[in-house]
């Protein structure tokens, strides 16, 4: 009897992941198979691409260029215990490209626009308008999801490659400025240790961070069930599960990529 | 007699819950058809599948010679222009303005320039008596005007069949009747095919040529508005009487 509990116990537990699971990659699946088809929503990729991209800018300057600052800040008075101070250009610089860049720009774009699209998306469910487009011949995935997954996989690495940048600034203005380094010493240390592959896969990341986060966002707003009370909890649904998607993806992600 | 819709034997259920239990009616080309039937009954349920929103998991539903479970994306959307349909709570793009919203069929599926598209709209708009509202956003207009939005739309690519999801529901009584007199407008006018589920018995007196009643699942009987008067069914006596005493199981109250 113990064993037919236990086994329904790991049931009830893994059953609503796996078909969540499955229902992703559904919705995966037909998000590909619609891109490649004329017509192209072009009017709605833009506005996506805007809604994403331009107006997620000063939230990921902000954040890049006070990471950047904490980085040298912590590696500077850190590294100084052992005469490393001379490194803190090139800590910055590999950690900005390599990881914290495409990481911290995921984020909170999944929590900025990410939270959008599950909230519009999920309005749109309850309040049948969804429907609506296919009763107008409108296939909603092609109309919907095709534009915001575009634009996430395309906006993502533009932004990470904007943070990348201000987050070397922000390293700069602390190391030169603030404890009075040799500005030629931190840039000289930036380029030798930083290799363009460490900028590329960076990216390779953040393209794949924004598929994942516009996948996901889109996939909870487009099942949302059960009025106001449902897209909230597709909201929260969307930021939760698209960070921590982000997050495991990128530990495989930089394993695979960072050999 | 030359059917255009067939609904036969369609079963459908959500998890454990059996909603259509085998519902079987025929729509003719040109009349008006009134599905009945309580809050719950599934009669949203049934209208969906006529439009392939939902698809039967038994039986069949067929419409002008196509059974739509047999069709793939494009021949289904292809079909799909022949239908307008008019949701409950209007199901307005609110993104859009109001002649985006009655001009989106145009724009996705006809060659016309916006200001043709805006033309036709102003004119549909008309059609429902609205006015001057051709650029406002929906949240602006009444529970009344986003209705007749809707119905603006419904009908911007000229359909051959309309589906109304209670259009009634949630107006007041003079609203409501203002709508079922446009029901009676198109398709008089323009002579559509129409199927209104509702569970308002004085609107569905006024719109329908016959009337369909849903319960349990089923169509248990269907005739003219006279006929389901003066019924001998007691299920759909006691609806009609809209009486809370009789054979008709209400959910959730004990006696």
């Amino acid at each position: 009897m113990f064993i037919i509990k236990a086994i329904e116990f790991i049931g009830t537990v893994f059953k609503d992941p796996i078909e969540e699971t499955g229902r992703i990659l559904l919705l995966f699946y037909s998000t590909i198979k619609w891109l490649f088809r004329p017509p192209f929503e072009l009017k709605n990729t833009t506005k996506q691409m805007v809604e994403i991209g331009i107006n997620s800018l000063p939230v990921v300057l902000i954040t890049a260029v006070f990471t950047g600052m904490v980085l040298a800040l912590q590696s500077y008075t850190g590294f100084k215990r052992f005469g490393a101070e001379s490194l803190v250009g090139s800590v910055v610089a590999l950690s900005m490209t390599r990881e914290l860049g495409p990481v911290l720009t995921a984020l909170i774009v999944t929590g900025r626009a990410g939270a959008a699209m599950a909230a519009e998306l999920g309005t749109m469910r309850v309040t049948e308008q969804i429907e609506a487009l296919e009763t107008l011949a409108t296939n909603p995935v092609k109309y919907l999801v095709v534009p915001r997954f575009i634009s996430g996989t395309i906006m993502l690495p533009c932004l990470a490659v904007i943070a990348d940048i201000i987050g070397i600034i922000g390293g700069y203005f602390v190391t030169v400025i603030v404890f009075g380094t040799s500005p030629n010493l931190y840039m000289k240390m930036t380029w030798d240790h930083l290799e363009m592959n460490d900028i590329y896969h960076g990216l390779i990341k953040a393209g794949v961070f924004g598929a994942i986060l516009s996948l996901i966002s889109c996939y909870k707003g487009f099942y949302t069930k059960g009025g106001a009370e449902g897209v909230g909890k597709a909201t929260t649904g969307a930021v939760v599960i698209s960070s921590m998607a982000i997050l495991i993806s990128d530990y495989f992600l930089s394993a695979w990529l960072f050999k | 007699m030359n059917t255009l819709i067939n609904i036969e034997d369609v079963h459908k259920s959500f998890g454990s819950n059996y909603v259509l239990r085998g519902a079987n009616l025929k729509i003719i080309k040109g009349e008006s058809v009134v599905i009945l039937g309580g809050s719950g009954s599934g009669k949203s349920v049934l209208l969906k599948h006529i439009i392939g929103l939902l698809m039967p998991d038994k039986g069949t539903v067929t419409v002008a010679g196509s059974d739509l479970s047999k069709l793939d994306e494009n021949d289904l959307n292809e079909l799909r222009k022949k239908f307008g349909m008019l949701f409950q709570a209007a199901a307005l793009f609110d993104s859009m303005s109001v002649w985006e919203n009655v001009g989106f069929g145009l724009k996705r599926h006809t060659k016309f320039s916006d200001k043709e598209i805006k033309e036709i709209a102003v004119e549909k708009l008309r059609h429902v008596g609205l006015t001057g509202i051709e650029d406002r956003m929906p949240s602006d207009l009444s529970g009344g005007m986003r209705k007749r939005v809707g119905l603006a739309r419904a009908i911007a690519m000229e359909p051959e069949i309309l589906l109304y999801d209670e259009p009634t529901t949630g107006l007041d009584p003079i609203m409501a009747d203002a709508i079922n007199d446009l029901i009676i407008e198109m398709r008089e006018k323009l002579k559509i095919t129409s199927v209104a589920i509702t569970h308002d018995i004085k609107s569905a007196y006024k719109i329908a040529d016959r009337i369909a009643m849903l319960y349990n699942g089923e169509i248990i009987e269907t005739g003219s508005p006279d006929n389901i008067r003066n019924t001998l069914n007691p299920i759909v006596k006691q609806f009609v009487e809209g009486s809370a005493v009789g054979p008709i199981v209400i959910e959730g109250l004990k006696r």
